[in-house]
């Protein structure tokens, strides 16, 4: 176990160094430079091209920066002035986190319920009914829904607060126009994979024993129906942790989603690196712990003890 | 002495409703069992000795599946109007079930110990410690060594023959009256086959369970029944002691099946004989008898009409025409009793 997380963790440096590496030289790529949106002289440019360390050649530049990413420092933001990249991502994180914690926890256990639902109701009503919200789900952008509850629920009816992160009545709307999407494609993937395994001979073995069906239902169907579920929970936890752009947008959160877009449009080429790492090492961590918590479900790929 | 009898299977007719229309995969099965009797349910594939085993556990999925008319009768009561909540109590406490493939059978996400003890707990009332002790005790006599730490294992841990060993173990923890062997040596190789066979007459006569086994396999037949039913297109055929089936053969069906196995006793170069053709659409069974288009015995009358059963001893009876006193005499290909 332990020479498994040992070899992990190096699988993992690799990968966020090819990370690191790439997009430090595709963001040079593009036209421009991080000062050309302000109006400056091109005195005043040329000197903070030097302070920034933008004029030396790109080798050195991916030398200094390299050596810096080791320290764990990321560098000043080249767009809020006198601001460390490692601050904003520490500052804007939480309220991403959190918002993401939370439509997780809505989407999982609100998608596997629809999923079990639908399944164990083949072809039926209730089947219908939860596979027409999967597929409204799944289909409706999160900005629609965004927009639209925002609207509806804010603005007509005034139930709840229309934007902004305070209590938990703030919370509401955007976790379910995050969770939305998530909770679809759980919901879709958990029906197929429960009718999978209905069809499976250890179900006939488990009702030979004269279980009754709620007994095989949960101890038999739905513990292997889980497995593909467990498996796309890694990308989906870091994606919906790390923040997204729209509905932090739309509903004035104060995340990390903002960033990554401003960044880009900016040019911030410490901001755009710094995010990249970010992200790449959580969705890295996620899907490390998924295997772990795979191995917890299924004894067949339990890793040596 | 008659001996008593454990199930009776009457006239027994199951359907299928499919988009296609009623698939007729049994027409009218009648068969008995008597106490710890194992008996041999024999016919290739398709021909209803799956669904009729299951369905006397009623365990083909309903719908589609459906137990048109027939009577079921275990233990001197008719079961086959049980409900739901009454066959749960049966099955597993009082009949249990091997199934083929003991990869696919067995839970992979659960040790082998807990499956064997979800049965005792459910019948039995027992705690889960004392059910667990009871699993330990089921590995061992079914020859699983170390028993207490292979109670605690994952399927994938076991090969497949210990696999098929702890099915069995699990089919028979609450020692049921009656086990149904669906094919439960076809997907071991041979040695393990032969090993599981030993096993389960040992446990037969340990336990005195009576057995049902259902196989195509007429070798793994003649060493472990008493009795076999050559079962054709949803209906019996032939029906007989082992002695009677493998020796005297009346049923054109059985000799097909018996010339298609290899022997040790045939003479030299004495060629496996194929049965040509294929089995008849069970949408749409024909009026007269379901082998009469394979059959190279066939006759008028077997197109226009069913056979009805010729007994030719009080244990033996087979469903064709040439059983019939106006019957033309045939060569047959299968030596004839005496002839051993």
């Amino acid at each position: 176990m332990v020479r498994y997380i040992g070899k992990r963790f190096v699988i993992s440096l690799i990968t966020i160094w090819i990370l690191a590496t790439l997009t430090f030289f595709l963001i040079r790529l593009l036209p421009g430079d991080p000062f050309t949106s302000e109006k400056i002289t091109p005195e005043i440019k040329a000197n903070m091209m030097k302070y920034y360390g933008l004029d030396k050649p790109l080798p050195v530049q991916y030398a200094t920066y390299m050596g810096n990413l080791l320290k764990g420092d990321m560098g000043y933001s080249l767009r809020y002035k006198n601001r460390e990249v490692n601050n904003i991502i520490a500052d804007a994180f939480p309220a991403s986190a959190d918002l993401g914690l939370r439509s997780l926890v809505f989407s999982v256990i609100l998608g596997l319920i629809l999923g079990i639902v639908a399944a164990l109701n083949h072809n039926k009503f209730w089947d219908y009914a939860c596979m027409v919200i999967a597929v409204i789900g799944v289909s409706v952008p999160s900005f629609v829904v965004g927009s639209l509850i925002q609207y509806l629920f804010g603005i007509k009816w005034k139930l709840l607060p229309v934007a902004q992160w305070k209590s938990f009545a703030h919370t509401i709307m955007p976790t379910f126009a995050l969770g939305l999407g998530t909770l679809a494609l759980i919901a879709r993937l958990m029906r197929t994979s429960m009718l999978e395994v209905v069809g499976q001979d250890y179900i006939k073995t488990a009702k030979a024993k004269g279980l009754s069906p709620a007994q095989v239902t949960i101890k038999h169907q739905i513990r292997n129906a889980i497995l593909p579920v467990v498996t796309v929970l890694g990308p989906l936890v870091a994606s919906l942790l790390t923040g997204t752009f729209v509905i932090e947008q739309i509903f004035a959160i104060p995340g990390l989603g903002r960033h990554y877009v401003v960044s880009i449009q900016n040019l911030d080429y410490t901001m755009v690196m710094g995010l990249t790492i970010f992200f790449g090492a959580f969705l890295v961590l996620m899907n490390f712990l998924v295997d772990i918590a795979y191995g917890l479900v299924d004894p067949r790929i339990r890793v040596g003890k | 002495m008659e001996r008593e009898k454990i199930l009776e299977v009457k006239d027994l007719h199951v359907s299928f409703d499919t988009y296609a229309g009623e698939v007729k995969a049994v027409r009218g099965v009648s068969f008995y069992l008597n106490k710890a009797e194992a008996i041999a349910i024999v016919g290739e594939s398709g021909c209803g000795k799956s669904v009729t085993a299951q369905s006397i556990m009623k365990l083909i999925p309903m719908p589609p599946g459906r137990i048109k008319s027939g009577n079921i009768i275990f233990n001197g009561v008719d079961i086959t109007k049980f409900s739901d909540k009454k066959m749960e109590a049966i099955r597993g406490s009082e009949m249990g079930m091997i199934f083929q493939d003991p990869m696919t059978s067995l839970n992979p996400t659960m040790v082998v110990g807990k499956q064997i003890a979800e049965g005792l707990i459910k019948h039995q009332h027992l705690s889960k410690k004392e059910a667990m002790t009871r699993a330990v005790e089921m590995l061992k006599l079914v020859g699983i060594p170390n028993p207490d730490k292979r109670a605690g294992q994952y399927p994938h841990e076991f090969s497949g023959g210990m696999r098929q060993r702890a099915m069995i173990a699990i089919a028979l923890a609450c020692n049921p009256k009656l086990l149904i062997a669906d094919e439960p040596t076809t997907a071991l190789d041979v040695t393990i086959q032969a090993q599981i066979l030993d096993l389960m007459k040992e446990l037969k006569s340990k336990l005195d369970t009576s057995i049902i086994l259902i196989t195509h396999d007429l070798g793994v037949v003649a060493d472990m029944a008493e009795r076999i039913i050559v079962m054709y297109a949803g209906k019996v055929v032939e029906s007989g002691s082992v002695e009677d089936i493998f020796y005297d053969p009346q049923h054109p069906y059985t000799w097909g099946l018996l010339k298609s196995v290899p022997r040790l006793d045939a003479e030299n170069k004495e060629q496996l004989v194929p049965i040509t053709g294929t089995p008849p659409d069970l949408f749409a069974p024909p009026k007269g008898c379901a082998f009469a288009a394979r059959c190279k015995y066939s006759m008028e009358i077997c197109y226009e009409e069913q056979p009805c059963d010729m007994e030719y001893n009080k244990d033996h009876f087979a469903a064709c025409w040439l059983g019939h006193p106006d019957a033309p005499k045939v060569e047959r290909p299968i030596k004839g009793r005496g002839v051993k």
